[in-house]
């Protein structure tokens, strides 16, 4: 077995750095897409009201697009290392959402109920990446050229 | 006057870092496997292989995440740093691959046995045993997608620098350790409704 000898416990400015909200945002974004699809699923398979869960999927989406401005914004950043997880964990979660709204599709969910529950998949597929993202990068020193994969390209 | 050389402190022995990967390539295929298992099963609706995908992977999401919480956790807390590294390098790659993959199965799978079975009917006795496995299941998965699941890939790239960091990696191994213990004690709340629906 392979192995590098590591220097644990020194300490990090990364642990110090402020940055926004985005992970809180995010999290909140993906409570929202969550609730939304509990109160779709509890309603099926009978047609339900559609506000509520349209008034959920507007504001997760709007504090999902906030989160992402805010982190744009963001200079000093490993956006290496945020691409690097958040591509790759888009494909894994994109592949989860598809499948979910196959099973729908399959029930025979049609019209608005289906609009939104995409939608709800669409956004709960870009919230889990960048929350994953920004948690690996945040931790990351900018400066880092580092090659580190996590698959081959 | 004689000299006498501050000692400098003794910096502490670098522990070994085992090579790993953050996604264990070679379970890929197998997690490919089971998903085009999961949407044959579907789209045959074979009630029996229905069952089966929603039971078992129902029953090793609930054991991993028990588990987890309330053994693997402590445990982990509890070593030293290098066994701590060397467990986590081996532990978690694995279930990168394996939480995603069980979590999807009894979702689309419990989703289609509970039509089959006319439970989403809202007039269905069990319907409201369904309608709290839903937020239990929503609640978790906010913990485990927004705070677990990023904690356990962050700890991950961290080892796999040069100089890991103590405190990032403590910080994030305790966030892991707690979130795990509330998976953990939400699967109690899960367990107690699978049991109710299935004996009424």
């Amino acid at each position: 077995m392979s192995s590098h000898s590591a220097d644990v416990g020194s300490s990090s400015p990364l642990l110090d750095r402020k940055l926004p909200p985005v992970a809180e945002l995010v999290v909140l974004s993906l409570a929202m897409m969550l609730s939304g699809g509990v109160y779709l699923a509890a309603s099926l398979p009978k047609p339900p009201g559609l506000a509520p869960v349209v008034a959920l999927l507007a504001a997760g989406a709007a504090l999902t697009m906030v989160a992402v401005v805010m982190l744009s914004r963001v200079g000093d950043f490993a956006w290496d290392k945020f691409f690097l997880v958040a591509k790759w964990a888009l494909l894994a979660y994109a592949i989860i959402a598809g499948i979910l709204g196959f099973v729908f599709v399959y029930d025979h969910t049609r019209g608005g109920t289906l609009a939104v529950l995409l939608c709800t998949l669409a956004v709960f597929a870009v919230d889990v990446p960048t929350i994953i993202g920004f948690t690996v990068a945040r931790y990351q020193d900018p400066g880092s050229t580092s090659t580190l994969q996590v698959l081959p390209d | 006057m004689v000299d006498i050389a501050t000692p400098t402190p003794a910096r502490p022995e670098a522990p070994a870092v085992p090579e790993f990967q953050i996604v264990p390539l070679a379970g890929l295929p197998v997690v490919g496997l089971v998903l085009v298992g999961l949407v044959v099963t579907i789209a045959t609706n074979k009630q029996w292989a229905i069952d089966f995908f929603h039971v078992v992977a129902g029953g090793i999401w609930t054991a991993l995440d028990l588990f987890l919480g309330f053994v693997i956790g402590p445990i982990l807390g509890r070593l030293s740093i290098p066994a701590r590294i060397e467990f986590t390098t081996r532990l978690m790659p694995k279930m990168v691959l394996i939480m995603p993959t069980v979590v999807v199965c009894t979702l689309a799978a419990g989703w289609q046995l509970a039509r089959h079975l006319g439970y989403l009917a809202s007039s269905d006795p069990h319907h409201g045993w369904i309608v709290a496995s839903f937020i239990v299941v929503a609640v978790m998965a906010v913990i485990a997608l927004g705070l677990l699941e990023p904690a356990n890939v962050a700890v991950l790239f961290e080892l796999k620098k040069p100089r890991p960091d103590g405190e990032i990696i403590a910080k994030l191994m305790k966030r892991f350790i707690m979130t795990a213990g509330i998976t953990g004690a939400m699967q109690v709340a899960t367990l107690v409704i699978m049991t109710k629906v299935a004996s009424s």
